[in-house]
């Protein structure tokens, strides 16, 4: 399992997958994609995560994975990393644009209005799941294919388009393991 | 009160969420700004924070007297102008300039040595607050009273405004070696931590938890002095988890390259090549002050306790 590890909330994939029985790999340069069943696009700061990919000549790298139909996850930012469209990017910013959704960044507010809730997980027969939203973006707007997967205060949260999962929240921090164990589900 | 619980049991301001902003920022660099366009030249550089203030460390110790928080104006212009979070100054004790930021809707609030101290017994209370602070700290104990009292994250202290990185690196040396000294004690003796956690006057608790994961409970950055991008992969590859840096970028010949090329080598700490390659061509660094040659009562580092 891959963890994008240019900057942000990195350590914590890694110590969740990890308990959950699975091997880690920092992805930092475009060689350490090389081999890879999955890949984790952690939180962080996404115009600083953009500005990294390109600066090291990850982009196209990662492009070429997860087109090839390398199963990612995207948490926070990295759910803004992966979205087609950014409604309010930093001057500049860009994303991969291979989940075809919109996403407007900080959509719940600054950091007072950041949060930890408990939302239903997976459709009829939801799990629960305790989760964080720092600083959190939602889905604006959902494409064809793309499955919504959770809400949250009435708005998108959580999806799925094949085996890319995109979600605002931050299972890692509260070391909830429904999401990653869907993620390694996916590695056939 | 910290923690609002709702119906739904969504929960604002819990320790977790606190922390959880600061861990978002790792890996990071953090850029003190003064107008709207240095912040907008800090997000464009890839900052991850900018912290919002009236006059970088080096002007406020060139001028002198008192410092205090910024104008409220500045601070929601700073906001208006960025995507990325801001954090901006409290002084030292200050409750009331932490109230008027947290109403400004501030990310993070720095209770910072670098205004002037205005108690000289109490720092603020932070549990109270919704918004999460980050506090200096020169060594262990210091870094756990400032946590005890509701710290979410905390950056070695250094001595800022001077371009000097020796005391960023004597600080964060002593926080991490102390870190290793408490971990073997425990490990050698574990009724040993009583009386370490006297030593260090810090609550036995949080020790404990110290000695247990070898790592503070929150997040760490360094601070104070940092200048170049070496500077910065130096702090990165003594344990630090992100860097602020202060006068360092706006008192350079060349701001945007050289906030750019720092936060490459923060993010590529741990190869020279690539900190080689973001250290060409910057222009001039700030000019500094050797912290030798400072007399002991302009020494930042040394206010709070």
């Amino acid at each position: 399992m891959g963890v994008l590890g240019l900057q942000g909330g990195v350590a914590e994939h890694v110590r969740l997958l990890e308990s959950l029985g699975a091997g880690t790999r920092l992805v930092k340069r475009p060689e350490d994609l090389t081999g890879l069943d999955a890949l984790v696009l952690p939180g962080g700061e996404s115009s600083t995560i953009d500005r990294l990919t390109r600066l090291f000549g990850l982009r196209e790298p990662l492009l070429e994975a997860i087109g090839s139909g390398l199963p990612v996850l995207g948490t926070c930012a990295g759910l803004i990393l992966l979205a087609a469209e950014i409604e309010d990017p930093a001057p500049g910013q860009r994303s991969l644009g291979v989940l075809d959704v919109a996403v407007a960044r900080n959509a719940f507010g600054s950091q007072v209005a950041s949060a930890e809730a408990t939302l239903a997980w997976g459709g009829e027969e939801a799990d629960a799941v305790r989760a964080a939203f720092i600083r959190a973006p939602a889905v604006t707007r959902v494409g064809h294919g793309v499955e919504v997967l959770a809400r949250h205060e009435e708005r998108v949260v959580a999806v799925r388009s094949g085996s890319t999962l995109g979600i605002s929240f931050h299972p890692e921090l509260t070391g909830e393991p429904s999401v990653h164990a869907e993620l390694l589900g996916m590695v056939g | 009160m910290t923690e609002t619980l709702t119906s739904d049991r969504t929960l604002t301001g819990s320790p977790l969420v606190k922390r959880g902003l600061a861990d978002m920022l790792k890996g990071g660099v953090i850029m003190d700004v003064v107008t709207p366009e240095q912040a907008r030249i800090a997000e464009d550089a890839g900052a991850v924070a900018v912290m919002a203030l009236e006059r970088v460390p080096a002007d406020i110790r060139a001028q002198g007297g008192v410092a205090r928080m910024s104008d409220p104006d500045l601070i929601d212009g700073i906001v208006e102008a960025v995507s990325i979070p801001v954090m901006a100054k409290a002084r030292i004790g200050h409750f009331v300039e932490a109230q008027v930021l947290q109403a400004l809707k501030v990310d993070y609030i720095d209770e910072s040595e670098v205004l002037s101290p205005a108690d000289y017994v109490n720092h603020i209370d932070k549990q109270k607050f919704t918004v999460p602070f980050v506090c200096g700290a020169t060594n262990l104990g210091e870094a756990l009273r400032r946590i005890a009292e509701g710290a979410a994250m905390i950056r070695s202290k250094g001595e800022a405004g001077t371009g000097d990185v020796s005391e960023a690196t004597k600080h964060i040396r002593t926080i991490r070696g102390e870190i290793a000294q408490i971990q073997a004690a425990y490990a050698a003796d574990p009724d040993s931590l009583y009386v370490k956690a006297k030593e260090l006057a810090a609550p036995y608790d949080i020790v404990l938890e110290v000695a247990r994961t070898g790592k503070l409970p929150v997040v760490l950055f360094t601070a104070g002095g940092v200048a170049t991008p070496a500077d910065a992969a130096m702090m990165m590859q003594l344990g630090a988890d992100g860097v602020f840096v202060g006068s360092g970028i706006f008192k350079s010949g060349n701001p945007s390259q050289r906030a750019a090329a720092i936060v490459k080598a923060t993010a590529y700490y741990d190869d020279p090549a690539a900190v080689a390659d973001a250290s060409r061509g910057l222009g001039e660094a700030m000019v500094g002050i050797n912290v030798g040659d400072l007399p002991a009562p302009h020494r930042l580092s040394e206010r709070g306790w």
